[in-house]
């Protein structure tokens, strides 16, 4: 008889046939995980962690889609899309000030203050895995280490080493001057202007050539806390040269 | 000290995790080991330690070299500890931090407290000795940092020691229930069988394209979309090309023709992506559902198209507003007023700055404008070469 019964293609459509039952049975096993422990899930940052450390482990992503069993059993889904939504809202409301550039723990301030009172806790591992989803959609979002946590990067501004260095750098402060530069990290003055100059033209540092001795670079991103009063983009645009 | 052998700290397949304690600082005999402060791991099988802030060092003592343990009450200045005794080590033992020690015994320092827990639940362990009943399918490996690849049941148990190495917000230290714990492994062994047989299936058809037909091909990519499984026979990302996408498309070409027009025919994919999100209020889309479904725009014949700019950003845009119309449009405002920032563009078109700024850039490359590129920002001119 037909010898290509037996070949791949045959072997795969069962296979196939396999897998859509196990997939039922499986979604009976999330299903009952669900009724136990899906509070558990939405209340407990440690236990949201260890759950996405693990389906990382065995090469499965519950955020990949809106439709996937995570998603819709679990809820982790709607969970981490909503952040992504607050995250980029607000990136975008403070780009006019920092040039894109935010901490991490003042992201994580905001986003808590934006979702009010009530609303679930949201930890700072929540934050990095929603950022790293929407990546997906191109516009630069990255994180950028500095001190001992993250400057979370919302726009597509190229930083290479040189410049992430001089942020780290900025860091303690708030500002950076080109001595400082110079003396830390053993640059030429042109490398140091060249690195000023692409930060400037980002917006994601304003100088300041009234402070006494020499100019500073400040990066708005690092100094949040000293604005109490939002500064506008008018007077932002002033602090430029 | 010298018992201990280097370990990657991934357990074995019926190796459990029982409980961890972080802030414990070890001791070889009486004296300090070499080593900062680290947390702690007892499984069903082994003792294991890693460092807090290089959680590449990291070794464990299997459960079975123990002879006995006692506590030792902390002291003014001195924490808790644990004494634990071990048998010698065998001649032929995997290599580990130290050659040899004069000490039979190692102690563990709870500088953050959380002796007594462990020491019950070690207690337990040496009482009901599980390693002895659930043999480890594979030899515990001598890490190396040569990593497990994903199809085997490697748990990852690094997930608070690599947290914390990050220096985020600590977690706090209240555990989940282990009861918790233990069903989401249970989960996880069966998550992991279906991704055998996603890979499995995924091999044959890679050796017999034409036996399976397209009906079958995307009943397998929703299966994958189900499960969250990367699809492994194209490499794209988790069935791009479903019908759930298909359908997700068909909505948004309804739902984003007017914004669109608004906002001079084009969006950043991000700005769709909460748009469209704050709609639906629930059942969000995930922003590679968003990605997936505007791929197919172009298939499905609908009037917007996705665009990956060089910068890499990402719009949606009306397939009406063509490219070349763009570019005739932005050199006559250039032109108009002599010379346009991105946010002066901006200003005038009512888009975003980051999409007049896209727009100007493209003409650029056409060769219609040239830039003016210094501190005071960046200028482009109608290019008169």
């Amino acid at each position: 008889m037909h010898r290509r019964g037996v070949g791949a293609g045959a072997i795969a459509k069962k296979k196939l046939a396999e897998m859509s039952k196990q997939l039922e049975t499986f979604k009976t096993h999330l299903e009952e995980f669900a009724s136990k422990h899906k509070q558990e899930i939405r209340k407990n940052s440690q236990f949201r962690v260890q759950f996405q450390e693990m389906c990382a482990t065995i090469g499965v992503d519950p955020l990949a889609s809106g439709k996937g069993f995570w998603s819709e059993m679990l809820g982790v889904g709607d969970f981490y899309y909503e952040l992504g939504v607050q995250i980029i809202e607000v990136c975008l409301a403070l780009k006019h000030r920092n040039g894109g550039l935010i901490t991490l723990d003042e992201l994580h301030q905001r986003v808590l203050k934006g979702r009010g009172k009530f609303a679930q806790d949201v930890s700072q591992d929540d934050l990095v895995r929603a950022i790293k989803k929407l990546k997906a959609m191109g516009n630069g979002f990255g994180m950028i280490p500095v001190g001992g946590s993250y400057l979370v990067q919302s726009v597509p501004a190229e930083l290479n080493m040189d410049h992430t260095v001089v942020l780290q750098l900025a860091e303690k402060k708030g500002y950076v001057t080109v001595s400082e530069i110079k003396e830390s990290l053993k640059w030429e003055t042109e490398r140091a202007g060249h690195v000023l100059d692409h930060l400037l033209k980002e917006g994601l540092a304003w100088l300041d050539t009234q402070a006494s001795g020499e100019s500073q670079y400040w990066l708005p991103a690092l100094f949040s806390e000293l604005s109490s009063q939002d500064v506008t983009p008018e007077e932002a645009n002033q602090m430029v040269p | 000290m010298d018992r201990f052998l280097w370990s990657s700290g991934l357990l074995e397949m019926n190796e459990t995790l029982v409980i961890q304690q972080r802030g414990v600082r070890l001791y070889d005999g009486d004296e300090k080991a070499k080593l900062d402060v680290g947390v702690v791991l007892l499984s069903t099988h082994r003792l294991i330690w890693r460092d807090l802030k290089n959680h590449e060092c990291c070794m464990a003592i299997p459960l079975s070299q123990i002879i006995f343990f006692e506590e030792q009450a902390a002291g003014i200045g001195k924490s808790a500890k644990i004494v634990i005794h071990l048998h010698p080590a065998s001649p032929n033992k995997d290599p580990g931090p130290y050659q040899s020690s004069k000490f039979s015994y190692i102690k563990l320092s709870f500088k953050e407290h959380g002796q007594i827990e462990f020491y019950r639940r070690l207690s337990e362990e040496m009482t009901q000795k599980r390693w002895e009943r659930t043999p480890v399918s594979q030899p515990i490996p001598t890490g190396t940092g040569s990593q497990v690849t994903v199809m085997s049941a490697w748990w990852s148990i690094c997930v608070w020691s690599v947290w914390e190495s990050l220096h985020l917000t600590p977690l706090p230290t209240s555990v989940p229930s282990s009861q918790a714990f233990e069903d989401l492994s249970k989960l996880m062994e069966k998550a992991k069988e279906m991704v055998e047989l996603s890979r499995s299936i995924a091999s044959k058809i890679k050796e017999k394209q034409g036996d399976i037909t397209e009906d079958e091909t995307i009943r397998f990519k929703s299966y994958l979309l189900s499960m969250g499984i990367a699809n492994p026979v194209t490499r794209e990302t988790h069935g791009s090309g479903t019908h759930y996408h298909m359908q997700l498309a068909r909505q948004l070409g309804d739902m984003l023709l007017a914004p669109l027009e608004e906002r001079g025919g084009m969006m950043a994919l991000t700005e769709v992506y909460c748009l469209v999100n704050r709609a639906r209020g629930m059942e969000l889309l995930s922003p590679e559902d968003l990605v997936n479904a505007c791929k197919v725009f172009e298939s499905l014949k609908l009037p917007l198209r996705l665009r990956v700019f060089d910068s890499g950003v990402m719009v949606v845009q009306l397939q009406s507003h063509s490219e070349e119309e763009m570019i005739a449009s932005a050199l006559d405002n250039v032109s108009e007023k002599g010379s346009l920032t991105s946010e002066e563009f901006a200003k005038l078109l009512g888009l975003s700055v980051l999409l007049a700024k896209e727009r100007l850039l493209l003409a650029e490359k056409m060769g219609h404008l040239c830039r003016d590129d210094s501190v005071e920002g960046l200028r482009f001119y109608p290019n008169l070469f």
